[in-house]
């Protein structure tokens, strides 16, 4: 087999270079749709961390037996096992949380950022890579919601985990937890790694 | 009557699909740059979130839910007729649905190709995509928890309500995608700072879109009220109690 990225690199590629989110632009759903608290995007990623995980290490397995036209539907019927194993897992331990973030956990199957990683990456290599690529990814999906999450919080609350960070006097900015906010808060953020990431090439 | 008026303006309006829950987001920012594109999109979604939910709906009341008739029957066969009635099967509806959606899309595509090579060349290249498009299986799931675990008799939704939903969802994906792609016509003329071409800007005019649709919170409660006076919850009571007697 050609050499492929070894492990450590796949890692790290995932974390900032490939950033599911901010470079990539996949996996918004959940992203937008869930981070109006940092609480509820933690649990989230922690769930796509999971299915991640576990899709990627199962395709890893099953990459040999694979017919290529019938790969995708493979890819889902995993995918949705592993997110039925969380949802229901969630459902038992954390069920305030599992009411909260609602249909978003079954819309993880859908989520183009474990599919992408499958066909990208675990469909052609070796156990041990597939698993470093998927903690790399979830990883970076992780710093993303935690970002986008910790902005809308703050400014819509004033609170970070329940906990008062602004002074009591901060006007809550109510629509940064409602959907617009989402919106917003994602396209500005999303225009500021743009820029940072022109800039640090320009002096290059 | 009334519930289906309510359930086609919310999905529609109030409660849009992308700009209420955030499903349908990956299409809505891709194929939003020219508005022919856009509405053949939209229409491509708005039929096979129908298929979807029809499908769905179906599979959920007579294999998934627990009672359901062709679990109880088969399951008749290897235990005794009180545990048969018991089966639950609705663990498997995520797998269910996901290969249901999956296998049905592209069956519809085969069809469209080989029937209306028109229709295929105007929407038909969409049609894998949709596949992995949260916004159909947000749908079947929304249906499934308005048939499954619902107390009251008369709250669970029949095949009509669950049609409403997916008809007028599509719908409401349509007009959002349709309004977004001709604001984005128009963006191509303004001088945009370069880091926040492309997708930035497009999502903070969704950011300002949903702004507007939240406006539409009011006209619910106000239809609510309006559409609930006392003749139509005397005759609610006795839907409800026919429905009770027919179980």
């Amino acid at each position: 087999m050609a050499e492929g990225p070894t492990p450590l690199e796949r890692f790290i590629q995932g974390i900032l270079p490939e950033n599911p989110v901010y470079r990539q632009l996949l996996g918004m759903c959940p992203t937008l749709a869930v981070t109006n608290g940092l609480k509820p995007a933690l649990t989230m990623a922690a769930a796509v961390a999971f299915v991640l995980f576990c899709a990627n290490v199962m395709i890893s397995l099953l990459r040999n037996l694979l017919q290529p036209h019938l790969r995708i539907v493979i890819f889902t019927l995993t995918i949705a096992t592993f997110v039925t194993i969380a949802d229901r897992f969630l459902a038992a331990y954390v069920y305030q949380m599992s009411k909260a973030l609602g249909p978003y956990i079954p819309l993880i199957i859908v989520n183009c950022i474990i599919i992408g990683r499958c066909e990208v990456c675990a469909s052609k290599q070796s156990v041990v890579t597939a698993g470093a690529d998927a903690i790399g990814q979830s990883l970076g999906f992780a710093l993303a919601l935690a970002s986008l999450a910790a902005v809308r919080e703050i400014l819509g609350t004033g609170m970070l985990f329940g906990i008062q960070v602004l002074p009591a006097a901060w006007p809550d900015w109510g629509v940064m937890v409602l959907p617009p906010g989402a919106f917003l808060t994602f396209g500005l953020l999303l225009g500021i790694a743009n820029w940072l990431s022109t800039r640090k090439s320009g002096n290059r | 009557m009334t519930d289906i008026v309510l359930i086609a303006l919310g999905a529609a309006l109030i409660n849009n699909f992308v700009l209420y829950y955030f499903v349908g987001i990956c299409p809505f920012i891709g194929v939003s740059r020219r508005v022919e594109m856009a509405f053949g999109m939209g229409c491509a979604v708005t039929f096979v979130i129908s298929i979807a939910a029809l499908l769905s709906w179906t599979i959920t009341v007579f294999v998934l839910k627990p009672g359901a008739p062709l679990t109880t029957y088969l399951a008749g066969f290897f235990m005794s007729s009180k545990d048969a009635a018991n089966v639950d099967l609705t663990i498997l509806c995520y797998t269910v649905y996901i290969f249901a959606i999956a296998s049905s899309v592209q069956f519809v595509e085969m069809y469209v190709r080989k029937f209306y090579p028109p229709l295929y060349k105007s929407f038909g290249v969409y049609l894998p995509l949709i596949t992995t498009n949260c916004a159909i299986l947000f749908a079947c799931l929304t249906i499934m928890s308005h048939v499954v675990g619902v107390d009251n008799p008369a709250d669970t939704w029949d095949l009509g309500r669950s049609m409403t939903l997916a008809v007028f969802g599509g719908i409401g994906f349509t007009i959002a995608i349709v309004i977004m792609a001709g604001i984005r016509e128009e963006l191509q003329l303004c001088d945009i700072p370069k880091a926040f071409r492309g997708a930035p800007i497009a999502l903070i005019v969704a950011g300002i879109l949903a702004l507007a649709f939240m406006g539409f919170t009011g006209v619910n409660n106000g239809l609510r009220k309006a559409l609930t006076p006392a003749p139509v919850t005397v005759q609610t009571a006795s839907m409800n109690a026919e429905a009770a007697k027919t179980n």
